[in-house]
């Protein structure tokens, strides 16, 4: 069974918020609510690096630990779902993710604060799939139309990807070796440093 | 007199019933499960028709088309 992740690629991103605009399209996302964003490291500075972030689909997602209606489900393919009928609003699952994932809506005189909105990979909720519930509340199921998340596919540099967490590793690490640097960037190395060397025991010391 | 009793309280009945049948309003909460509707596969639609097989496959060749290396005519060597 596929586990369903997103992986940015850096080096690729140009910042040009394709995916942005490709989410906000797809799922007709109203004005202030941002399920994806790009945010640029050191913008305006030569070698400025940019991400495209929403949520990540967390394998141990905060989110579902705080929410205190749990209204938190997880498919089997891995993707962080939640039910809008549910939801109070409260803004826990907010604070808990690392990744400023969960969009509130504001609406009425006074900024009242909706219920959450986030990026569904594309994979709709608990509605009936293609109905107009499901639609409104989530925006479109194209996983269940056999595609993967809008944004990834509509990335004209491809450094966004979207899908099986397995095969998208691979696609990245092939592009990295392909730019003529090793397993130093991409493995064990990048995620944890170099392993610690014991200082050897001097004789007599 | 007493028929017109009998008819009021016989009207009352109903009423006094209804109370009896309140429904909880109040959802009560397991701690640490997902209280929602059930969501199905993404394959039990009427495209794929609960074929999971055919669903995986369609997003297989949308995970490898991501891949831009492999996407060019394979070449003799």
């Amino acid at each position: 069974m596929a586990r369903m992740k997103f992986l940015c690629d850096a080096e690729r991103c140009i910042e040009c918020n394709g995916c942005v605009t490709a989410c906000k399209n797809e799922h007709e996302v109203p004005w202030g609510v941002n399920r994806r964003r790009v945010v640029t490291l050191n913008d305006g500075v030569p070698g400025e690096k940019s991400i495209s972030v929403a949520c990540m689909h967390c394998s141990d997602a905060p989110c579902m630990a705080v929410c205190p209606v749990d209204c938190f489900y997880k498919t089997s393919e891995g993707v962080v779902l939640h039910d809008k009928d549910l939801c109070i609003g409260c803004g826990y699952c907010f604070y808990a993710c690392p990744f400023g994932a969960p969009q509130f809506p504001q609406d009425g005189a006074f900024g009242l604060r909706g219920k959450m909105d986030k990026c569904t990979f594309c994979a709709g909720g608990p509605e009936a799939d293609f109905s107009a519930a499901e639609f409104r509340k989530y925006g479109r199921n194209r996983l269940a139309e056999g595609k993967l998340p809008a944004c990834a596919e509509m990335c004209s540099t491809k450094a966004l990807l979207g899908g099986d967490g397995d095969v998208i590793a691979d696609i990245y690490r092939n592009r990295v070796l392909k730019r003529g640097k090793g397993s130093e960037v991409w493995g064990w190395g990048t995620a944890y440093g170099k392993p610690e060397r014991q200082p050897s025991a001097k004789p007599g010391a | 007199m007493r028929k017109v009793l009998a008819l009021a309280i016989a009207a009352m009945l109903p009423l006094a019933a209804a109370g009896c049948g309140e429904q909880q309003a109040v959802t009560v909460y397991k701690q640490g499960q997902y209280q929602g509707k059930p969501d199905k596969q993404p394959w039990d639609n009427d495209q794929f028709k609960s074929d999971k097989l055919a669903w995986e496959r369609a997003i297989k060749a949308r995970n490898d088309i991501q891949d831009e290396t492999s996407r060019g005519t394979p070449t003799a060597n």
